[in-house]
């Protein structure tokens, strides 16, 4: 028989009668070199339970693989509050009250962005088994990244908690709403810059390498253990803004006016009059900046979904 | 009734790179000289897949197969064209599904579900299934990486076919399990077939896309080359195999058959093959009737080890017979030049119906094809008799009167 001429020949018969199926909801999947990225917040709200699986069987990874599990991902995070507690505030005496609290607020949200945004950046190839085989949005696979650092920073958060317990310091209550859009805007902002790495690590791979070193040097240009306030607002005169152009800089001010709460310090060494440690702004200040890091996160987010849509089709090949 | 699948005009492109790093520092040193070929793995390829169907893909290794399932999927986008899928797709493309080897096999499936868009309750819901389908109950809480590859395949097919899916994708993973397990997946797929779902079925086993398929389609070189029926696919796919001469494919993936069948190609060939009733102005045959079938045959370069194998199939194109002449007694020596094989059926065993048969010539282990005529001829066969059933079968009875009732105690 030709086989071209039996090409149309044969459903007809046998499975027309087999109708009887019920009706299931079946959404149309298109396969195709251009997806708009409506589509694709679509397909990413569709697998939103997935998101919550990942990041738990993440978490739960982490915590199986060494006897004591979570604890360790909270070793780096101790070290880091500990050492820069004894260089600034121990050798270099900054003599800052309660400075250990200073510093863990604004670690805490520079914390979670820096894992959340070096963590997704090596996703898609640290992950290429599945990435290969099953198909979903990959960018779930960043935005778990970036899920799982939101939780070990609720950890960090518990251990902030209870060193303000101990050492009976409250925070601003009145501003504690301010933290919101604060974390809101990270979240954003990392998972635009996320999904964005995540994607070029991928045809670069030096990338995750590189932006280690990048938020090495960020990190330094955030008021996390010096006051922006006080040691850098001077010396820019009119040009604070520049300062505040660094999108987490807002934030951990935000932190840090809510969590550490005191604007003007009297400093713990007694020749030494108060100082001014944090911006003079009211409430509506902060609430403004970080709406406007909001807005500005959902732009990059945007752009980093229709970068990665254009990038994603061939990660297969790639990894 | 709708298409499950449209595969409209798909294309897909590999740039093969020259040497090329992936890291920053190479890709600007040699952004300007970076060299590729272009491989085209598949080239306008356009059909479509209705519901309830079950459509096999036929095709040498290399000839674009797993790439067509690979878009279908999802994991990997057309450079061309466009894929549309109707409703919820599962996919077996290899071995491992996508498992997380960290993972114990009860998380893997919970992720792998939720991979294939099921809420954590539709899980709780199959996962017994799934662990009873896949064997795996005193295993499923050990971490996938300590699965054997058998294990792994099961578990993979089992959620799979377990959510319950609307088109169901499965590339040449069966293979690897155990024969009985193969057996449970066969059985699966049917049931899935009698459920009106979709399948689209990439096999080794010419045999299992006869059973199974509805229609097939051959892949060559990236091209489809045709769509039809199993048995009509199934005969061009095995045509292709022998005369391919053209491209070969990419690097590696030529597989053994194919390069010692180019070598040999020309070692024998069967020329013609009759049957005793194809000469008949009316060729039918009474069931129960003396039947044979000959090849001639040609063979032009010593052949050690050769045998011709014969094999029956019936109409919905299920193997009723494979044999060759081995097993029947004869040299594996082919005498050079021209020849003629008959087989002889004192009296062919089959009632009314239609059945086609193949004749080869192979090695005595099967992996070496010198040539072969798929559905070479049809036998059409009339019954008069009036038993029912298949078989026709040289069979009398007899009856006794009186004597004592023997009964055999079990
Ligand atoms: N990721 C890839 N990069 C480059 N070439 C590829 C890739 N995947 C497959 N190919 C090539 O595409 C062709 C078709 O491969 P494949 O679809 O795996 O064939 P099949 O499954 O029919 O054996 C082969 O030549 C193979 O080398
Ligand atoms: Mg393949």
């Amino acid at each position: 028989m030709n086989p071209d001429a039996a090409a149309a020949s044969l459903p007809a018969d046998g499975h027309e009668a087999e109708a009887v199926v019920p009706a299931r909801i079946k959404p149309v999947r298109v396969v195709s070199a251009r997806v708009s990225v409506r589509d694709r917040v679509v397909e990413i709200w569709r697998t939103r339970e997935l998101l919550s699986y990942l990041i738990s069987t993440e978490i739960k990874v982490k915590y199986k693989n060494s006897a004591l599990g979570m604890l360790w991902s909270m070793v780096a995070p101790a070290m880091s509050l500990m050492i820069f507690w004894f260089v600034f505030g121990v050798v270099l005496k900054n003599a800052y009250p309660s400075f250990v609290i200073y510093l863990f607020s604004g670690l805490l949200f520079w914390n979670f962005f820096s894992t959340a945004v070096s963590s997704a950046t090596r996703v898609i190839v640290d992950r290429a088994g599945i990435v290969k085989k099953v198909s979903f949005p990959r960018e779930i696979l960043a935005l778990s990244s970036i899920g799982t650092s939101l939780v070990f920073m609720f950890f960090q958060t518990a251990v902030l908690i209870a060193f303000m317990v101990v050492l009976q310091h409250a925070p601003d209550w009145h501003l504690l709403p301010l933290l919101i859009p604060a974390l809101l805007a990270t979240t954003i902002i990392a998972a635009g810059l996320g999904i964005l790495l995540s994607a070029a690590n991928v045809y670069l791979r030096d990338m995750s390498h590189l932006i280690e070193i990048v938020l090495q040097a960020w990190f330094w240009a955030c008021p996390v253990v010096y006051s922006f306030w006080s040691q850098i607002n001077p010396r820019l005169g009119g040009f604070f803004f520049i300062y505040l152009m660094n999108p987490m800089a807002p934030i951990v001010l935000t932190s840090q006016r809510v969590i550490y709460g005191h604007t003007y310090v009297h400093l713990t060494t007694p020749t030494h009059p108060g100082v001014q440690l944090l911006p003079t702004w009211s409430g509506w200040t902060y609430l403004a900046m970080d709406s406007f890091l909001v807005v500005a996160g959902l732009v990059l987010l945007w752009i980093a979904l229709a970068v990665f849509g254009r990038l994603e089709g061939n990660f297969a090949e790639e990894l | 009734m709708a298409a499950a699948v449209e595969i409209d005009n798909v294309s897909k492109t590999f740039k093969l790179y020259h040497e090329r790093g992936t890291s920053l520092k190479e890709r600007l040193v040699k952004a300007r000289q970076s060299r590729y070929d272009e491989l085209k793995a598949l080239q306008g390829i356009s059909f479509d897949v209705e519901e309830g169907e079950t459509i096999g893909i036929l095709g040498r290794n290399g000839s674009g197969k797993s790439t067509l399932l690979k878009c279908i999927c999802g994991v990997l986008q057309p450079t061309s064209g466009e894929i549309r899928v109707r409703g919820k797709l599962a996919g077996l493309l290899e071995l491992g599904a996508g498992f997380q080897p960290e993972l114990s096999g009860r998380d893997n499936i919970y992720l792998n579900g939720s991979m294939l868009g099921l809420t954590r309750k539709e899980i709780d819901a199959v996962f017994d299934d799934i662990v009873g389908f896949a064997e795996l109950e005193s295993f499923i809480d050990n971490q996938v990486k300590f699965y054997s590859s058998g294990m792994y395949v099961r578990l993979g097919f089992a959620v799979a076919v377990n959510v319950d899916p609307d088109v169901l994708v499965i590339d040449e993973v069966l293979a690897v399990g155990d024969e009985k397990f193969q057996r449970k997946c066969i059985a699966r797929i049917k049931q899935f077939q009698e459920m009106g779902r979709t399948i689209i079925f990439v096999s080794h086993s010419a045999d299992q896309v006869r059973t199974i398929c509805d229609r097939a389609v051959v892949l060559q070189t990236g091209e489809m080359i045709g769509m039809g029926t199993p048995g009509s696919a199934v005969r061009l796919f095995r045509e292709r195999l022998l005369e391919s001469d053209g491209a070969p494919p990419a690097e590696d993936t030529a597989p053994s058959v194919d390069q010692t069948q180019k070598e040999e190609k020309f070692q024998l060939r069967v020329r013609e093959v009759f049957t005793s009733v194809s000469e008949l102005e009316d060729p039918v045959l009474e069931s129960g009737d003396p039947f044979s079938v000959t090849a001639v045959f040609r063979v032009k370069e010593k052949i050690d080890s050769m045998v011709f194998v014969l094999e029956i199939h019936g109409a919905k194109g299920e193997l009723l017979l494979r044999t060759d002449t081995d097993q029947l007694g004869l040299s594996t020596e082919a005498p050079m030049g021209e020849g003629r094989i008959t087989f002889d059926f004192p009296s062919w065993p089959l009632n009314d119906g239609r059945y086609d048969i193949s004749i080869g010539a192979q090695n005595r282990l099967g992996d070496v094809t010198f040539d072969w005529r798929e559905n070479v001829a049809s036998l059409e066969v009339i019954y008069h008799g009036r038993a029912a059933g298949l078989l026709n079968l040289p069979l009398s009875a007899s009856l006794t009167a009186g004597g004592p009732i023997v009964r055999k105690v079990l």
